[in-house]
């Protein structure tokens, strides 16, 4: 089976086998972590441009490593380095890219959709790294391939997401992924931040509560999203102290759900606000193994994509390939 | 194509069950010359997927002989290949297990059919990722020639006269029910 897809925008628009192709095909990467040697040399020669426009410490790492643990050549684009501040479009920059022969845009944009309308344009394949408050896939994907390593399962997991839902990238993709593999989500916040037509854009699997109480009881997963606390000065909450009491995460909390709930964050963490350490350090979180798990992902999603039958400068179609010739694949 | 797709006829049967035995049974014993050698260096990677079925079996025929469990590995080669975005059906990545130190070992490669060599290439190159052998032989149940790279078998179970058009499949048990030897041609596309 391979990603019959040129570009990664969204896990709302991969179907359960395709996500389950890319957690399965992460697994062997990450068993790479463990050598001295962890590099292999599946993506040399390609080059994959970063192109990020707001800060990212985590996510830009992790592709970097991805991609050079991969063998591919990366190219960082910096907001205040490169021709963004100077006014050139988006389109315009990808174009320049392309002109370089550049195979991967990794792109995250403050725009919602910004990925979807560079991967139009562009023929090289484009790795949404989050967009507005539309999707972060790989962050979804890394989520439940973490989940999938501690549960064995996603099928049936009850998985609170707890948190500013509605500007949450992370949520959408989070959302997507955990309910077309078959797990029950509650969304959770305050109502300023969880509007109620949550209860109905993601279809029957999931539900909105405003207690976390509520949300955690009976919990495999806990899921705590980053408060921005510029939220604050738009009056969507009152207090980061108010927000820590309601919703923050703590033992006490914790207690109310599953007794091997797991904890999750995407990272970076506001400590005190939106969990508290105790937590975050705890034999129950999860944290790091998100992040290592995040490497693992990417490179599985850049070599799928790589293979993709759309793929730039791709073989595959109509040119006499060993398989055309009716040489059989194995043996190689 | 593979051995689920339609229009697989089976093709001309080389090797029946008997015939396998005998021929993993000869290879066998040729890696047991190796164990001879030096019994505590010696450790079997099976290459993904069927190779790997075939290196456990000449685990357990030495362990019958020798009473010693000989270390043995799988190594997936995928990740190694040359071709990993020309070819029309990307192959699934599996996983690498080898649970030893490579440093000082003698290794034996064990893979079904040793036929252009880039299968060896990838996997010579992924052990040396791995660490730093002492000597790394290569064992094939069958040798079906037309290699495109300067590799050669040390141990090998059949040679067999093809031409390249030819698919050889290797039939085992574990995961194709039964253990045979068949040599097909591939209609023209």
């Amino acid at each position: 089976m391979r990603l019959r897809h040129k570009d990664l925008l969204g896990l709302a628009e991969l179907n359960a086998e395709e996500i389950e192709l890319i957690l399965r095909t992460a697994a062997p990467f990450k068993e790479l972590f463990t050598r001295s040697i962890k590099k292999v040399p599946t993506l040399r020669g390609k080059s994959v441009a970063m192109l990020f426009y707001e800060p990212s410490t985590r996510t830009r790492t992790s592709f970097e490593l991805a991609a050079t643990r991969l063998s591919a050549d990366v190219l960082s684009l910096s907001v205040s380095s490169s021709s963004v501040q100077k006014g050139e479009s988006l389109i315009d920059t990808a174009r320049n890219l392309e002109a370089m022969k550049v195979d991967f845009i990794v792109l995250r944009h403050s725009v919602s959709g910004a990925a979807e309308s560079l991967a139009k344009s562009a023929r090289a394949h484009v790795v949404n790294a989050g967009d507005g408050n539309h999707e972060h896939p790989t962050q979804g994907l890394l989520d439940l391939f973490t989940i999938q390593e501690r549960k064995k399962k996603i099928q049936g997991l009850e998985v609170a997401i707890i948190g500013d839902i509605v500007h949450s990238r992370v949520a959408r993709s989070n959302v997507w992924g955990l309910t077309k593999l078959g797990a029950h989500v509650r969304l959770c916040g305050p109502a300023t931040l969880v509007p109620s037509e949550m209860r109905t854009a993601f279809g029957a699997d999931v539900e909105v509560t405003y207690n976390i109480k509520e949300a955690l009881e009976g919990a495999d997963v806990a899921y705590v999203l980053r408060l921005q606390l510029e939220r604050q000065q738009e009056n969507l909450f009152p207090s980061l102290r108010e927000y820590h009491d309601f919703y923050g995460l703590d033992a006490k909390k914790l207690g109310w759900a599953k007794k091997d709930c797991i904890v999750m964050h995407p990272g970076p963490m506001n400590r005190g606000v939106e969990i508290d350490s105790a937590v975050a350090d705890g034999p129950q979180s999860v944290i790091l193994d998100q992040v290592t798990n995040g490497i693992a992902v990417r490179m599985a999603v850049m070599y799928l994509l790589a293979g993709s039958p759309e793929s730039p400068g791709s073989k595959t179609f109509g040119s006499a390939s060993k398989e055309n010739r009716g040489i059989a694949k194995k043996p190689l | 194509m593979n051995r689920s797709d339609a229009g697989y006829n089976g093709g001309k049967l080389l090797l029946d069950a008997a015939g396998v035995a005998e021929r993993v049974e000869s290879l066998a014993r040729y890696v047991g010359t190796e164990f001879d050698a030096a019994p505590d260096r010696l450790a079997i990677v099976g290459i993904q997927t069927r190779g790997a079925h075939l290196a456990r079996r000449v685990a357990r025929f030495l362990k019958t002989k020798t009473q010693t469990d000989v270390p043995v590995g799988i190594l997936d080669i995928t990740l190694y290949r040359d071709d990993v975005h020309a070819i029309a059906d990307q192959p699934e990545v599996k996983e690498t297990v080898l649970p030893f130190d490579l440093e000082n070992r003698t290794i034996v490669l064990v893979d079904d059919v040793l036929f252009t060599g880039r299968t060896v290439r990838s996997a010579m190159n992924a052990i040396i990722d791995y660490g730093r052998p002492e000597c790394i032989r290569l064992a094939v149940l069958i040798d079906r020639g037309h290699r495109e790279l300067p590799v050669g078998a040390d141990f090998v179970g059949l040679t067999i006269k093809t031409t390249p058009h030819d698919v050889v499949d290797v039939n085992l048990m574990e995961i194709d029910g039964e253990d045979s030897v068949r040599l097909r041609q591939l209609l023209e596309a």
